[in-house]
């Protein structure tokens, strides 16, 4: 049951996220990444990992991808609109991206393996997961919340009309 | 309990649950209707049946009966998206809520509560924030300025509040130390309601109840006499009816979160000196948590008929200026007490 | 300065206090005075079950009267249609045919007499012209209708019921036929001037 699950919402995962890439209009794109998102919060809810799955949605689907959609809305992207790519500029987009693939790859392989932990089944409860965070991770968990303050501070400073 | 009674017992309660977030969203369009004709001394509809009590049906038929019109340069699939998106939304959040404890009945305890995840009150934030996609949907879909502009004004509007109720329920939840709603609705035995606890907590989340379910004096997103229908003006027939509907359903599950988070919920003071059983104790919490819903989903409308629009630079200026650093503010307060006292 | 209404304030720009500022005092007044009305009685008149009371003076849908004994009074001079600033009032007079004297009461009667009643601005300037008292204004309101030609009312529906004649006792006062046929009156001397 939960094999087919895991099956059937990894389908449904992956044929979206390659929808994000195949469509043509922009905001069809960017519903298809929701329902990526969706498809990946069901994956944890398989692992009984329910905080993740529902902050994944809250934070992605709910606030980021709104926002996305909201630039993408103004912009009015159409088809007369978009500007002439030649092959010259395909060409050197996939060898890029290829490139970033090798990258990726090549670090993964040298990476070394650790030994899989056996899946404990309270992992993902919002209890222990707190309690992993801030006492074995506070440090980062703290760096993080600055470095977003930061972010925000710049936010903050390129949305001022005049700095003086 | 067996397997398949468990299913059927679930499935009743879904659609109980269900029919009933229906009729009273019927009916909160007619209660509307003669709140508003009170507030301004007029009897309001009385004409089908008595006092006008058919009127929602009326008004249901005249829905589907009108003309069903998809504008011929609007995306079509997205434009039936969008009410689909806002009613379903609207319709999944009555599953966390605590209706009351459980009835006892043939040897087995039936839990009043659709289910009991462990992080309720997440659940529902994450609702809420999907709901906007049916709004921003719709609103998009329509290829009309108005409504481009209403869908803009719903996602901003409904992403600075979240940040402000967000902020007010970890004060709760620190109040409380569970995010089951079932746990903080079981909490508040007798006169513990949160609300005493968490005054201004409330007052942040009421404040930001109004900007997320889209009711005035935060109705921008709709505001009739600027943006004549704002993300729903192409919508017609039944469409439009569920934009409309699902505005009263959300209307009727915050005024339910609200009675659940900070009113007590289910609980009756003095109930425990009656000496009542079991069952009809938890009948009554029923009819008690619902004769608070009722209150508030009269507060919604009292506040309607009371209190004008803002302009957009008011509202974020509310949401951003003054309600996120009063939440953060209330959160550090909430953790000092909380730190002061379990010492 | 005396002021207008007793309700007026003088606006000020002196700068809220934080109480003012918080605003939520004047919402919770706000909210009060809501609720006050909400208990309030209420003012609607339930239209075909209760009827509100007219003016004396409401000016609705028209009649052309009979004298006493039956006898339609307009004589078709068309002075209603040029004093009606709408132009709603069109007419055809014919000339009384022996032993129809129980009819009309003079010479030359209307018709055909038609008043649209969608053009009509009911503003009563065709009852002040009228020389023969025959049409007048009444408390009735013009019936709602689907299609614009069942507007223009003829003589079926503007004449007076024989049977159950309307009441227009009302405008029909001794001070209005003075005002129209007494000597005095400028007009009436040059009505009576140009007559000769």
């Amino acid at each position: 049951m939960t094999l087919y699950l895991f099956l059937i919402l990894g389908f449904f995962a992956v044929l979206s996220a390659l929808m994000v890439v195949f469509s043509k209009n922009p905001i069809h794109s960017i519903l298809y990444l929701v329902l990526t998102f969706f498809a990946i919060a069901g994956e944890y809810v398989l692992l009984n990992a329910q905080f993740l799955a529902i902050v994944n949605i809250i934070v992605y689907a709910g606030a980021i991808m709104v926002l996305f959609l909201f630039v993408v809305m103004l912009l009015n992207l159409n088809h007369e609109t978009e500007p002439h790519k030649s092959m010259l500029r395909k060409l050197i987009a996939v060898i890029a991206a290829g490139l970033l693939m090798v990258v990726l790859v090549g670090s993964l392989k040298g990476a070394d393996t650790m030994a899989i932990q056996p899946f404990s089944h309270n992992a993902g409860l919002i209890e222990n997961l707190g309690k992993v965070l801030f006492d074995q991770f506070l440090l980062p968990f703290e760096v993080s919340a600055v470095l977003f303050l930061a972010a925000m501070v710049g936010a903050v400073m390129l949305g001022k009309k005049d700095i003086k | 309990m067996t397997f398949s009674l468990f299913i059927i017992y679930k499935i009743v309660l879904v659609v109980v649950v269900f029919l009933i977030s229906l009729v009273i969203a019927m009916y909160s369009t007619y209660a509307e209707r003669k709140v508003a004709a009170f507030m301004q001394d007029r009897l309001g509809p009385n004409r089908a049946g008595p006092f006008g009590i058919l009127q929602p049906v009326a008004d249901g038929v005249k829905m589907f009966m009108k003309e069903e019109i998809i504008p011929q340069v609007s995306n079509k699939f997205l434009f039936i998206l969008g009410p689909s998106i806002a009613m379903f939304t609207s319709c999944i959040t009555g599953a966390v809520i605590p209706w009351g404890t459980s009835l006892h009945l043939f040897g087995h305890d039936f839990s009043l509560q659709v289910t009991d995840i462990n992080i309720g009150i997440l659940y529902i934030m994450a609702v809420t924030s999907i709901g906007v996609y049916g709004i921003m949907i719709g609103g998009w879909a329509s290829n009309n300025k108005y409504s481009l502009l209403g869908a803009l004004r719903a996602s901003s509007q409904m992403i600075s509040y979240e940040v402000a109720m967000g902020l007010a329920i970890i004060a709760l939840v620190m109040h409380t130390g569970t995010l089951s709603l079932k746990a903080i609705a079981a909490q508040q035995v007798g006169w513990h309601w949160n609300v005493f606890y968490q005054p201004v907590g409330f007052l942040i989340f009421l404040v930001c109840a109004f900007a997320e379910t889209n009711r005035t004096p935060f109705d921008l997103p709709e505001s009739d006499s600027e943006l004549i229908g704002g993300y729903h003006t192409e919508y017609s027939s039944m469409k439009l009816g569920f934009y409309l509907f699902a505005e009263y359903i959300n209307m009727f599950i915050s005024s339910a979160i609200m009675s659940t988070l900070y009113f007590g919920g289910y609980n009756m003071p003095l109930i425990g000196r009656l000496h009542l059983s079991p069952n009809t104790a938890a009948i009554l919490g029923v009819v008690f948590l619902f004769a608070k819903i009722f209150f508030f989903i009269f507060f919604f409308m009292w506040v309607r008929w009371t209190v004008p629009r803002f302009r957009f630079d008011q509202l974020m200026n509310l949401g951003w200026k003054i309600l996120i650093p009063l939440s953060i503010f209330w959160v550090a307060i909430t953790g000092f007490v909380t730190l002061m006292i379990h010492r | 300065m005396q002021t207008l209404t007793t309700r007026s304030k003088v606006a000020s720009n002196k700068k809220m206090t934080f109480v003012e500022k918080l605003y939520l005092p004047a919402i919770m007044g706000g909210m009060a005075l809501t609720l006050k009305h909400f208990f309030k009685k209420k003012v609607t008149i339930q239209y075909p079950e209760q009827k509100r009371e007219f003016a004396p003076v409401f000016r609705g849908q028209h009649v052309l009267k009979r004298d006493e004994n039956g006898a339609e009074r307009c004589t078709a001079c068309g002075l209603c249609a040029v004093a009606c600033p709408a132009e709603a009032i069109t007419m055809t007079a014919a000339e009384r045919k022996p032993g129809e004297e129980a009819l009309y009461r003079e010479e030359k009667y209307a018709s055909v007499y038609e008043i649209n009643m969608l053009r009509c601005i009911f503003c009563g300037l065709c009852e002040e012209a009228c020389p023969k008292e025959a049409i007048f204004l009444t408390d009735r309101m013009v019936d709602t209708d689907y299609v614009r030609k069942n507007f223009i009312y003829g003589k079926d529906k503007l004449v007076d019921p024989l049977n159950n004649p309307i009441d227009v006792s009302k405008r029909e006062t001794r001070e209005t036929r003075e005002f129209k046929t007494h000597p005095e009156f400028t007009h009436n001397k040059l009505n009576t001037k140009s007559l000769k």
